[in-house]
């Protein structure tokens, strides 16, 4: 078995064996921190499809982010305020599903993206870093100047939204909901990267003259893969509001893009458990830094720095060695 | 007499005030290899660029198999059937050599927004892209990474990668260079029965090659054709001998 493959089995083992643990030894607070690496590490795994494979060095994924975790925050809000959304046309009403809402968000999120990548995919380099950044800071903005919906403030859900079968409250039963979603979309990416589609898109990142050569486009294939990147870090955004049950413009600011690309960075570019590791270790981090120091992100930088001069495969790299071509 | 595939028909491309195609036809018939020489800096890589569609022409018209394809840009020429490689290699350098080949086949397939099976897996995708390494020698090298190929093995496999598109016309832009001896010998082998099943457009330096190789020979000096003519033809005519082959002699 390749060292990778081990290494993923590891830490994809890594997240309920420590979600139990802390359930056994009655640390509900630990289950929490397990939840948020596993949904961070879920926008990780939407970003990755953009930077990792397609080479999309997108700076506002706080964009998607923050739209999932706006479409979790105005649904239930509706919902449990009893008043529609809007009544004419049609009437469309809030709702505490939680598979409604993730539906809600993806297509959300995948429609932004497509937005914004057709804009900003007709740019490369630093012109897209910048684009993609100013359309995040575009939606913070909205949402901070948006009195309906909290404003600046924000919006308090008081009840974490249903899913079926589930006592969603239960921090260990929210952490298997998180944890299943992770590890389809983990799944799916790990097929993405294998399929055609990943080939070429992977191809373009190399070499996009290759590809046209070849007699594809190369804006086509970097638009999907935005898209799905989008989706998917959406679905994280409205996770990750459910779980603090609390929307903010927060998710919205470039900080949040940069955390999400941290995790990439940090487990590695282009790797399928690269967010996995990033965000596990970015949590790690914060928790024990975050105790020993209000200044821990000074010592989360000089490790960024390391890695990136270092470690170019992040945390996974260094572990597992250069990445095998697939077979 | 047969129609030609290729046509250019009065091209022009200037940058600034230099004119580095300057008012080029020419033609390239089934069966054929047509070079294209000419000393450096005579514009042979400008006109490649025409006629693959990376370089917008000022005027003038490209015709690819009857069609007039002068609006269109590479993946569309690529997609009609028009096969290139290139003067430096152009490859997915990550990838190994059987990749960059399934890359070309899929090109080829045309199915690229398919998202959930494993291409590598893929039966027929993954066969032609081992015909395509046969026929020029790679099949050792397929699990190789493209990165630690050797020169001469790249310029190969951007043969085979173009032969996964079962081209209609083939644009090489220098497929000799720095190949060696022997490596140059057997290219030159390989190009001789390929002309039948794809005419070549090549540019090419190695003057052994060319003589051996080609049907009819362009000069292109300073952006013009000055002379188009068989390999005899153009030994004996003095206007060449005196821009080009002269200076070769003398040097």
């Amino acid at each position: 078995m390749a060292r990778e493959t081990l290494l993923n089995i590891v830490l994809f083992a890594l997240l309920p064996v420590t979600a139990l643990a802390a359930f056994m030894l009655d640390e509900p607070f630990v289950i929490t921190l397990v939840t948020k690496a596993a949904i961070l590490a879920l926008a990780g795994v939407g970003l990755n499809i953009a930077l990792g494979l397609g080479g999309l060095v997108s700076f506002g994924h706080a964009a998607f982010f923050g739209l999932g975790g706006y479409a979790m925050g105005v649904l239930a809000s509706h919902a449990q305020s009893y008043t529609p959304i809007m009544e004419s046309p049609f009437l469309i009403e809030g709702t505490k599903s939680m598979l409604v809402i993730w539906g809600v968000a993806i297509v959300t999120g995948g429609l932004a993206a497509l937005a914004i990548g057709a804009l900003s995919l007709r740019t490369t380099g630093v012109y897209f870093i910048m684009i993609t950044l100013a359309f995040g800071q575009m939606l913070y903005y909205f949402a901070i100047s948006w009195p309906a919906y909290g404003g600046e403030d924000g919006l308090s859900i008081y009840i974490r939204n249903e899913f079926p079968g589930l006592n969603t409250l239960d921090p260990i039963q929210f952490f298997a909901i998180a944890f299943g979603v992770l590890a389809i979309v983990l799944f799916i990416a790990s097929r993405l990267a294998k399929s055609p589609f990943g080939l070429a898109l992977s191809a373009a990142r190399q070499n996009a003259e290759r590809v046209e050569t070849v007699g594809i486009t190369p804006f086509r294939l970097r638009l999907v893969a935005f898209v799905i990147s989008g989706a998917i870090t959406a679905l994280a955004g409205a996770l990750f509001a459910d779980l603090n049950r609390f929307v903010s413009p927060t998710m919205f600011s470039w900080h949040t893009s940069g955390e999400i690309m941290v995790f990439v960075i940090l487990g590695g570019v282009g790797r399928l458990f690269g967010p996995v590791a990033g965000a596990a270790l970015y949590i790690l981090l914060e928790h024990v830094l975050g105790g020993l120091s209000d200044f821990w992100h000074i010592y989360l930088g000089l490790l960024l720095l390391l890695v990136v001069l270092f470690a170019r495969g992040g945390l996974i790299g260094t572990l597992a060695g250069r990445e095998v071509a697939h077979d | 007499m047969t129609e030609p595939l290729l046509k250019l028909s009065d091209l022009k491309k200037s940058f600034g005030a230099l004119k580095a195609t300057d008012d080029v036809s020419l033609t390239l018939l089934p069966g054929e290899i047509h070079a294209l020489i000419g000393p450096n800096g005579a514009g042979k890589s400008t006109l490649i660029k025409q006629i693959a569609g990376g370089l917008r022409s000022n005027s003038g018209t490209v015709e690819f198999a009857g069609r007039d394809v002068t609006p269109l840009g590479t993946v569309a020429r690529a997609r009609a059937g028009l096969g290139r490689t290139f003067q430096i290699s152009s490859l997915a350098m990550e990838y190994t050599v059987l990749q960059n080949a399934v890359l070309g086949a899929l090109g080829h397939d045309g199915g690229v927004m398919r998202f959930f099976r494993p291409v590598m897996k893929n039966r027929p995708l993954v066969d032609r892209a081992m015909a395509a390494l046969v026929r020029v020698g790679l099949q050792d090298q397929a699990a190789k990474r493209t990165a630690d190929l050797s020169h001469g093995q790249r310029r190969l496999l951007e043969v085979a990668v173009a032969l996964t598109l079962e081209p209609k016309v083939l644009l090489m832009d220098e497929p000799m260079a720095g190949l060696g001896a022997s490596g140059s010998k057997r290219l030159t082998g390989f190009l001789d029965d390929l002309r039948t099943q794809a005419p070549i457009l090549l540019v090419e330096h190695d003057m052994d090659a060319v003589f051996a190789l080609a049907d009819r020979i362009s000069v292109l000096v300073y952006g013009r054709v000055i002379a188009t003519g068989t390999a005899d033809e153009i030994r004996r005519d003095p206007t060449v001998r005196e821009a080009y082959l002269g200076a070769e002699d003398a040097a």
